[in-house]
């Protein structure tokens, strides 16, 4: 579904990617883990050209993204994308954060979109939120909605990045709850992460980025119980 | 009882003509009310006479005539600025934003009555050019540029990741940023923008060089017809006032609408 080939990326001096080759399939659930400044999170940013890679080819289904005569908004419509801050529009109610995008792009009238948000909410439990602005809410029900809102765009693939970083311990617990879920139901997903709990039960398999390569991957629990590179050693023995 | 009646009572002395004659304290209250008489004759011959009100009526007209023409165009002219320079930072086109920075720059290290004059008579020199609307454009364009960095500094204090949210989501730029960034960064501008639109009121009181006869210029001709020029020029000063107070009171109105997302 998506393929990337020998993908670089470059800040002034600093190559934050040093070449990935790497193939998602559809209904994986990919988790990048690794350590801050890896390059995990331009990794995943570049997959859906929020990063403009410095060399490189990008694929989504069947069709090379990084060049000039694609149209990059059709594509971002069928990935969704969850941020560490959430990134919910404060201006706007909850619904209308939802509906935004359908409407404005003419994939769901006014009424379609609506509804589509309405179930949404209802199926995370926020449905009396619907009216509220995104300050009213806690960072556990902000992550949520910004979750939904993705999805009502009717995605193939999710790309989670930190998506509980910035959120209160007592909240990681919902929001891991909304993607396990999501999991479950068959959506792809790409999520970066430092929830390793997550990652041994969701993922089909875990990626360990460091100095902008992917230095080892697996399925979880060859990944956590026999990793090979003394660098994942070394960071597993850190965090676990 | 006795205490509340005084004032009453001086006042019943102070007009009786009897009192008057008399003694110390009550000449210098006959000379307060001299005073008060001329002041008030002074205003009345600036105002009532040959219908002099309708001159300021009519300053009043052009100056605000002047100013809302001149707030459009700067707000269109700042908001193209605006976008264009932050937009050609993100599709790296260099020369445009050069050519932005350029106008920002000669607009703003001009003095403003030179511009006009240079805009009057460099630009419309033909004899039956409409100097209001000279007015209205030169003003527009001058007003545009600060109106530019306003929006500009506006749209830079919205969080990045409102404009990759919208990206994110399969807006295009254009769309992003008028369903999102805009709508966000006006309630950041806005104080700015309220400060920006009241000293352009003001300023039109210079648009009188080029012949216009608005508020200022209105107040002159008649205080050079009434021999008393004090007069003129405070009724003038009270117009701006009243009307610099009533658009500060509309602003305050429409930032509180719109802080209505933030929090609780």
């Amino acid at each position: 579904m998506i393929v990337t080939k020998n993908l670089k990326k470059v800040f002034g001096n600093n190559w934050v990617l040093n070449g990935i080759d790497e193939t998602i399939n559809k209904g994986e659930k990919v988790v990048v883990i690794g350590p801050s400044g890896s390059g995990k999170s331009t990794f995943l940013r570049c997959l859906n050209l929020l990063e403009e890679p410095t060399e490189g080819e990008i694929w989504f289904e069947g069709k090379k993204i990084n060049d000039k005569n694609v149209d990059i908004n059709k594509i971002r419509q069928k990935m969704g994308m969850v941020f560490q801050q959430f990134n919910l529009f404060p201006h706007l109610t909850v619904l209308e954060n939802i509906t935004l995008a359908p409407t404005k792009l003419g994939i769901m009238t006014k009424d379609q979109a609506d509804d589509k948000a309405i179930e949404l909410l209802n199926r995370i439990g926020l449905k009396e939120k619907a009216l509220s602005y995104p300050n009213q809410l806690s960072g556990g029900q902000k992550q949520r909605i910004a979750i939904i809102r993705a999805l009502a765009m009717n995605p193939d693939v999710m790309l989670f990045d930190e998506p509980t970083s910035a959120l209160d311990p007592e909240m990681v617990g919902e929001v891991l709850e909304l993607m396990e879920a999501l999991a479950q139901e068959g959506m792809t997903m790409v999520v970066v992460t430092h929830e390793m709990r997550f990652a041994k039960r969701v993922a089909t398999r875990v990626m360990f980025m460091d100095e902008g390569k992917i230095v080892e991957q697996n399925t979880p629990e060859a990944f956590f119980d026999n990793p090979q590179h003394p660098r994942l050693k070394e960071f597993l023995s850190k965090i676990l | 009882m006795q205490k509340e009646s005084r004032p009453l009572y001086l006042v019943a002395l102070i007009f009786s003509k009897e009192v008057m004659k008399g003694e110390k304290i009550l000449y210098l209250s006959g000379s307060w009310f001299n005073w008060a008489n001329d002041l008030y004759k002074s205003f009345y011959n600036a105002l009532i006479p040959n219908q002099r009100y309708m001159s300021y009526i009519n300053g009043l007209k052009i100056t605000l005539l002047i100013s809302f023409f001149a707030v459009i165009i700067g707000i269109l002219i700042g908001i193209l600025v605006a976008v264009l320079k932050v937009a050609s930072v993100n599709y790296k086109m260099r020369w445009l934003s050069n050519i932005c920075n350029i106008y920002v720059n000669v607009i703003r290290g001009t003095p403003l009555m030179v511009q006009l004059l240079i805009i009057y008579n460099l630009i419309f020199t033909s004899r039956n050019t409409n100097e209001i609307v000279v007015g209205a454009v030169c003003f527009g364009i001058n007003s545009g540029a600060y109106v530019a960095e306003i929006i500009r500094a506006g749209i830079e204090s919205v969080d990045k990741g409102q404009m990759e949210a919208g990206r994110s989501l399969g807006l295009s730029y254009v769309q992003t940023m008028r369903k999102i960034i805009l709508p966000q960064a006006i309630k950041n501008i806005l104080p700015a923008l309220g400060n920006e639109f009241i000293t352009l009121i003001k300023e039109t009181s210079v648009a009188s060089v080029i012949a216009v006869t608005e508020l200022t210029k209105a107040a002159q001709y008649i205080g050079s017809r009434t021999w008393k020029i004090l007069p003129p020029l405070i009724i003038a000063a009270l117009c701006y006032l009243v009307l610099v107070m009533g658009l500060s009171k509309l602003l305050s109105l429409f930032e509180r609408r719109l802080a209505k997302g933030d929090r609780n």
